[in-house]
């Protein structure tokens, strides 16, 4: 029978034609639509653990409350001894330091004197250490446009955006002054080494990215960290595994508080914990379901509609096949058994053809940086689908699903038909 | 009506006190801006140099700077800071509303300038904008008396301040004015929203070169936490002979 439906599928394209056209868009579009909201979500949330979360996070209890502020003055003193601790505690994950600042860059003249400035942000991270990860993680080599790596301390590398305005070059220096530790005066010299673009609009106007020690020292930071990062080994966010890990920290920590109060002990917490991050995974996590329930309900409808339409043109014909004793629950199944095939070769054309479209974004990518002038969240300005192996069989779930339902509902009407009015239906 | 007529009502005592208030002023002759003239006379002069030790109350610890100062008018001001050892040598020039920063550590001078000037000098309770402007009182604020009261055991004039310049940190201020010495003891700053910005308490009042000046004022940030920064004047001369490249960027290295 499979194949007798087949070849009425293939031959009658009054049939088959427009529920496949229809089946393959929706598929087509679900792909698309799925990848490019699973990328353009996956791709802010690493980069925002990658820049300033990581998927756990040590500081000060005090630094906790204002950390988008960068209270380097509530800092953790004795960095190197907790992170001891927390190699011991947890020896999977890689646990580095950082040093958020904002901060004055001054650019000198010929005469050492204040040629142009402008407010920054600024990253201190393990920037020369040999086994370090951290350029890996803000992606620096790609994101070099001028020079080179910094390949001692004293040199930094500063955002194209940055250096354009203040047409400073690589090789030439400039001067960080912002506050120390303690509330006092930094001043600290830097090289520029290179420029880099990070794709990000926010963070585009006017960044630097240190060495750990040169910021320890600009600030007055010595042996001090404002935070403490963990990246879990895993390639994508590990919500259970972050927060196993926060709360035995924490626990432990209240333990060797003895329920004193102490405003600098550190505290753990997750990339979720952080502003906007719930949100953002939650968001994520519903995309997929979201955009399964809206295609599978709009194409259910649109072949529903179809599916009527097609049983109207078929009247006739479920009528002579009643006629000639088919079994009503033979001919409803046939038509689901119909709907299934069309529905497959319509999800198998959409997938087909949306799978090449989603593999070029993914390597080439979108450039919306024009979009994102004025944007301050942390957004890729140049966006990529994000290809899982969800990708593969998303397309057919609203694609087999609707066509199956529409045809369901529409073939309902076949039980309605009587025998007895066959003969006066068909004007026999 | 003779509720109204109360003379023990609150409101009736309230109105012929304050009323009484104003006439005494009126009687003694004094408005709002000779009293801020004399405030001006007590505060300001034509030039002065000080030395003087600012304690900062850190979250952790307090810190102490201490520094010596030359200024000149309202419009020339050099700043060099003693001690501690990382601020030493770090120095500050204001010449007409410009401001500048040498540190030795960086060997730089840095210009402050725009939305910088409103920030915190050394995370203490002032900002950049409080330490350049020595304007006189009476130049940049229209005054009113609004009443009297006792503070820190002396009879005080309440006093409201409203910019009549526009280029002015605070728009509005309320000031306790020692009524016989002239110095404030008080001051609160509002911005233009009404809204309080900074409280100051200053003590230890002392009679300097003919004038009352008070040697230790008491800075509060009231936006942020913390228990305010202590000003304490160690010395100061008021009219000596200042070099005039004291006041140049060549004295900044």
């Amino acid at each position: 029978m499979k194949k007798f439906l087949l070849k009425g599928i293939l031959k009658d394209r009054g049939r088959s034609l427009l529920p496949i056209i229809v089946v393959a868009t929706g598929s087509l579009l679900t792909v698309f639509l799925y990848s490019w909201l699973t990328g353009v979500m996956g791709e802010s949330i690493e980069m925002n653990a990658n820049f300033n979360t990581g998927e756990v996070k040590v500081m000060t209890k005090a630094y906790a409350k204002d950390a988008e502020q960068f209270p380097n003055d509530l800092a953790i003193l004795d960095a190197e001894s907790l992170i001891t601790q927390l190699r011991e505690f947890e020896p999977t994950v890689d646990w580095v330091k950082r040093i958020r600042f904002g901060a004055l860059a001054d650019f000198p003249d010929s005469l050492g004197e204040t040629r142009g400035q402008g407010p920054v942000i600024g990253w201190g991270i393990d920037l020369l250490g040999t086994n370090s990860k951290e350029p890996q993680r803000f992606n620096l080599q790609s994101s070099l446009v001028r020079g080179v790596m910094p390949s001692k301390e004293g040199e930094a590398l500063i955002t194209e955006d940055l250096a354009r305005k203040f047409s400073i070059n690589p090789g030439e220096s400039f001067t960080l002054f912002g506050s120390t530790m303690e509330g006092g005066f930094a001043f600290y010299n830097l090289t520029i080494s290179g420029t880099i673009i990070f794709g990000a609009t926010g963070i585009d106007r006017g960044a630097v990215i240190m060495d750990i020690n040169d910021a320890q020292r600009a600030f007055g930071m010595e042996g001090a960290t404002g935070e403490i990062l963990g990246f879990l080994p895993d390639r994508y966010f590990n919500i259970e595994g972050a927060e196993e890990i926060k709360t035995r920290f924490n626990a432990l920590n209240i333990e060797a508080s003895n329920g004193e109060s102490d405003e600098f002990a550190p505290i753990m917490i997750t990339l979720r914990d952080q502003s906007g991050m719930a949100e953002m995974l939650d968001y994520t996590g519903a995309v997929s379901g979201l955009m399964i329930f809206i295609f599978v309900s709009a194409m259910a409808i649109v072949l529903w509609n179809g599916g009527l339409l097609g049983g109207l043109r078929r009247y006739t014909e479920f009528g002579v096949r009643l006629a000639m004793g088919e079994d009503k629950g033979h001919i409803y199944r046939s038509l689901l058994y119909e709907a299934l095939m069309i529905g497959t070769i319509g999800s198998v054309i959409g997938v087909a053809i949306a799978l090449p479209v989603v593999f070029y974004i993914n390597v080439h990518g979108i450039d919306l940086g024009g979009m994102m002038q004025n944007a301050t969240m942390m957004m890729p300005t140049v966006v990529r689908t994000h290809i899982t192996p969800t990708t593969y069989y998303i397309g057919f779930i609203p694609g087999i699903f609707s066509m199956v339902l529409g045809n369901a509902l529409a073939g309902i009407g076949i039980y309605k038909r009587q025998t007895s009015k066959l003969f006066n239906e068909l004007e026999v | 009506m003779k509720r109204i007529i109360n003379n023990n009502s609150p409101i009736v005592r309230t109105t012929l006190i304050t009323a009484l208030a104003l006439i005494s002023l009126q009687m003694t002759g004094q408005n709002g801006k000779e009293i801020l003239e004399k405030v001006d006379q007590n505060l300001s002069s034509k030039n002065r140099i000080i030395e003087s030790a600012m304690t900062i109350h850190g979250r952790r610890s307090s810190r102490t700077i201490t520094s010596r100062s030359w200024t000149e008018g309202d419009k020339k001001s050099f700043t060099e800071y003693l001690t501690p050892a990382s601020e030493a040598g770090t120095k500050m020039l204001k010449l007409e509303g410009q401001l500048w920063i040498y540190t030795p550590s960086a060997d730089r001078t840095i210009q402050i300038s725009g939305h910088l000037l409103r920030q915190s000098v050394m995370g203490s309770d002032l900002s950049y904008e409080d330490m350049m402007d020595d304007r006189k009182l009476s130049d940049v604020y229209n005054v009113t008396v609004t009443g009297k009261d006792t503070l820190q055991k002396r009879d005080v004039l309440v006093l409201e301040l409203v910019a009549k310049v526009s280029d002015i940190a605070y728009y509005k201020q309320k000031m306790w004015i020692d009524a016989e010495r002239y110095v404030p003891l008080r001051q609160e700053m509002y911005a233009r929203s009404g809204q309080l910005l900074k409280r100051v308490e200053l003590t230890q009042v002392k009679r300097i070169q003919n004038r009352w000046y008070p040697s230790k004022v008491v800075y509060k940030d009231m936006l942020k936490d913390g228990k305010g920064t202590e000003f304490v004047t160690i010395s100061i001369k008021f009219d000596q002979p200042i070099p005039e490249h004291i006041f140049s960027k060549a004295s900044l290295r």
